[in-house]
């Protein structure tokens, strides 16, 4: 995704819904504790946006335009706008049952814009999802990179400008016992690889001949949606998203991907304190969660929080997700507090809900940090965010005001009350046969 | 536990002979009683697996002999007033599923006591996070599914962990049960299937009173709730059905314990004029079917209102498979609760709702030496359970 969208910052304009003079004027946030996460923090800060993007981050003598609008944050903390490796929100869905492998399945055709469960998750802080398919599935479609703007059709949301060319997302995949079935499904964790490969090989060939053809529309193969995909995770335009719970699966997973070359995020990895050295040696970022206990399914029976922890010791990339709705975007800053409960460092906890998923998503450039130049998504909270005790007062998405909880009809987005979230902000709870 | 030793040391089981002794001297920066005001720098004296004294360090003195554990916050072991942990395994798995019979909606003759599983990692996943009291046993789902009883989360089997051996029956109404069920496919269906077990269990009473009356398991199990021996514990989530309980405890005069109760702030004043305890969800329960309109408040409204309230653990499907009313009351704490008002929810007030204040959930002199020692607030992420001690053993001594 990095580098492929020329039209980025067109978009930016484009994708929000605030009135462009609104942004023209420059904001200004003044006396927070601010948490760049790129750099250290900065007590009584001065943060400047306009026209959705950062244009200063700095200490109380930061120059400020004249005719900015000043807002006293004094006592309050801003950090980035979260971001979310692995979310379920905005009702959408994937392959179906009629092969294990759907590569040219897109979620962003079924996502609502209006789906109260992406509310929900800006009331959580949570600025930036990658939302995703299924993992009941080897491979159950194309994921989507989301901004939780406020708009109400799907092309408002992604980072991508053209949901037909560009690459918009990642690509879901899965092992173990989830995506296990009767035929066409495979049967076994062997046999689940052997697809894989199969599928893989079948796209390098595909890849060569369209490499061969030298654009010349002659030699080229007839269009294939799903090697076409799969194509782009060979060029390494298209990272995959791993599902994968037990040791032995994570290995797997990792030589799939050095087989083939593909770039990949380890999702879930519920037995990453065993093989942390293997995953810190194979250079794979680890995007994971913070349960309250184990169990719940065999082969997360070696689940541990302090997997986080594990990795980051060994010098791994880790990033915290929600998998909302098997835990809800409103917590979703809590996994940063549970991390370092169970051993993460402050730093790396912070940047596991920021930077180190942004860099997974390809954003980096875009979001993950209060950096000059960079998106204007950022939350006010009422103090430190490792805090139990601290909410999130407001967040703000390309310099828009999107949450507020001193709003009382928002305020019941993050605390809950009746008819909060109607219509399906939770994301159908998988239950005991679930494929999360 | 004292009978467990002969056999641990038989089994080379590591209960060191530390955390056997008998008396024990726990000082904190903070003790919170719950019962009274927060102690500064106290202490608390524990012998025979009671507690012995408890006050200011000033006042206090510590005699020769005990072992001294040091703590920056001291709380009574957490109450978890309402879970299914022992019978709803770690695994997930059919084999170890036990807290929901899906045969016959209405068995309220189900013992808790036949189908727990002291070793299930999920008691010890409690026991280290500072829960030491489970009310625990048949789970939500069934009109009637079975009995639940009351453990301390320690032992071999449940004979050691056992407290109460049958608390309260329990009784659900709501879409559950017909999704559960063929029979009763309804929610009103539910209610007319319970008031008709209701009339049988009285017309049972009768004659086994006139004498000559065969025994029946079920119809016993549902006269000792007419009865007043012991609570209808009645998980209901959406308004309806809470109306609905309180309905039925009122016609058939049994005692009624309010449980799950997602949309309790609703209806306050027919709670508070039924005067009935409500053990509310956990705190981050899953917003969706029932549900839906649950709010971290509720706790909050419901205090407010004069109904006391205790947290749960309750029931999950799936992953994670417990909950912890650590956690749950933290989220609680900080959405109008506060630190004090959320400690009270699992410690004093939930013994309360389950019948066992005499025995836990403060520390005073005379009751059971159930203490939790942490590093900071015991709410806030980053602080730790440190040690855990349940009637004068130390149970667990690693931070976490």
């Amino acid at each position: 995704m990095k580098r492929t969208f020329p039209c980025l910052l067109l978009l930016a304009a484009v994708g929000t819904a605030v009135p462009l003079a609104a942004q023209e004027r420059a904001q200004v946030f003044r006396g927070a504790t601010l948490l760049p996460i790129a750099s250290g923090p900065i007590q009584n800060g001065v943060l400047v946006v306009q026209g959705g993007k950062i244009v200063a981050v700095g200490g109380p003598e930061t120059a400020v335009p004249a005719d900015a609008q000043v807002h006293d944050v004094t006592g309050r903390v801003i950090m980035p706008g979260l971001v979310d490796t692995h979310s379920h929100i905005g009702g959408g869905d994937g392959g179906d049952q009629s092969s294990p492998m759907h590569p040219a399945v897109r979620i962003l055709d079924t996502i609502d814009p209006r789906n109260p469960g992406i509310r929900r998750a800006r009331a959580g802080g949570v600025t930036t999802a990658n939302v995703m398919p299924g993992s009941g599935l080897l491979m159950s479609g194309q994921t989507a990179y989301l901004k939780l703007r406020d708009t109400h059709s799907i092309d408002g949301l992604l980072f991508c400008s053209d949901p037909v060319r560009d690459v918009c997302g990642g690509l879901k995949m899965a092992n173990g016992t989830n995506p296990r079935g009767s035929a066409p499904q495979p049967g076994t964790r062997a046999r689940a690889a052997a697809i894989v490969r199969d599928r893989f090989v079948k796209a390098r060939e595909y890849r060569a001949k369209v490499s061969a053809a030298r654009g010349d529309a002659s030699k080229l193969p007839a269009r294939d949606l799903e090697m076409e995909t799969l194509a782009e995770v060979l060029d390494g335009k298209r990272v995959v998203h791993f599902h994968t719970h037990r040791a032995d699966d994570v290995l797997t997973a990792m030589r799939l991907a050095e087989e083939f070359g593909f770039r990949m995020v380890l999702q879930h990895v519920s037995e990453a304190h065993r093989v942390a050295d293997r995953i810190a040696q194979a250079r794979v970022p680890a995007s994971i969660i913070i349960l309250d206990s184990p169990g719940g399914k065999l082969e997360t029976a070696g689940f541990s929080n302090v997997n986080g922890a594990a990795l980051e010791r060994m010098g791994v990339a880790v990033a915290f997700h929600t998998d909302d709705g098997i835990t809800d975007s409103r917590f979703f800053l809590r996994s940063a507090g549970m991390g370092v409960r169970y051993g993460m460092s402050r730093e790396k906890a912070l940047e596991a809900l920021t930077l180190a998923p942004a860099r997974m998503l390809d954003l980096e450039d875009r979001i993950g940090s209060l950096e000059r130049g960079k998106d204007a998504d950022f939350i006010v909270l009422t103090g430190d965010p490792l805090s139990v005790y601290t909410h999130v007062e407001q967040t703000w998405v390309e310099g828009s005001k999107l949450f507020d909880r001193a709003d009382p009809e928002q305020r019941k987005l993050a605390v809950g009350g009746y008819g909060a979230y109607r219509g399906g902000a939770m994301h159908a709870h998988h239950g005991e046969e679930g494929h999360e | 536990m004292s009978r467990l030793a002969p056999l641990a040391a038989l089994l080379g089981v590591a209960l060191s002979a530390p955390s056997l002794a008998a008396q024990l001297a726990v000082r904190g920066e903070t003790v919170h009683t719950v019962s009274g005001a927060p102690i500064r720098d106290g202490v608390v004296l524990v012998r025979g697996g009671k507690i012995e004294r408890v006050g200011p360090a000033s006042q206090v003195a510590i005699p020769a002999g005990y072992r001294v554990l040091e703590a920056k916050v001291v709380t009574p072991g957490l109450v978890d007033a309402h879970s299914v942990v022992g019978l709803a395994g770690a695994l997930n798995q059919p084999h170890d599923q036990d807290q929901l019979d899906r045969t016959d909606a209405v068995q309220p003759e189900l013992r808790a006591v036949d189908a727990y599983n002291a070793n299930d990692e999920l008691v010890e996943w409690l026991r280290v996070h500072g829960v030491t009291t489970v009310h625990t046993g048949h789970g939500p789902g069934a009109l009637a599914s079975g009995q639940t009883m009351v453990v301390k989360t320690r032992g071999d089997d449940v004979g050691e962990a056992l407290v109460d051996s049958a608390t309260m029956v329990a009784f659900t109404l709501g879409r559950s049960v017909a999704s559960n069920y063929r029979t009763p496919g309804s929610r009103a269906r539910g209610v007319s299937m319970l008031r008709t077990e209701f009339l049988k269990a009285r017309e049972y009473e009768r004659k086994v009173k006139a004498g000559g009356q065969a025994r029946d398991l079920k119809l016993e199990a549902l006269v000792e709730v007419l009865n007043g021996r012991r609570p209808a514990l009645f998980t209901v989530q959406q308004a309806p059905e809470i109306l609905a309980a309180l309905r039925l405890a009122k016609e058939f005069g049994f005692r009624l314990v309010l449980d799950g109760a997602a949309e309790s702030y609703l209806v306050v004043d027919e709670i508070r004029a039924a005067g009935v305890p409500v053990i509310l969800h956990p705190t981050m329960v899953r917003t969706g079917g029932e549900t839906e309109n649950a709010t971290l408040e509720t706790a909050k409204l419901l205090r407010d209102a004069g109904i006391p309230v205790a947290l749960q653990s309750g029931f999950e499907g799936y992953v994670p498979k417990t909950r912890v009313v650590l956690f749950e009351a933290a989220i609680a704490a900080a959405n109008g609760m506060g630190m004090e008002g959320a400690l009270r929810t699992v410690t004093l007030d939930a013994a309360r709702a389950i019948g066992m204040e005499r025995r836990v959930g403060s520390l005073e002199a005379g009751k059971d030496a159930d203490l939790v020692l942490f590093d900071g607030d015991p709410f806030e992420y980053t602080s730790h359970v440190c040690a855990v001690v349940i009637e004068g053993q130390v149970v667990s001594e690693v931070c976490r």
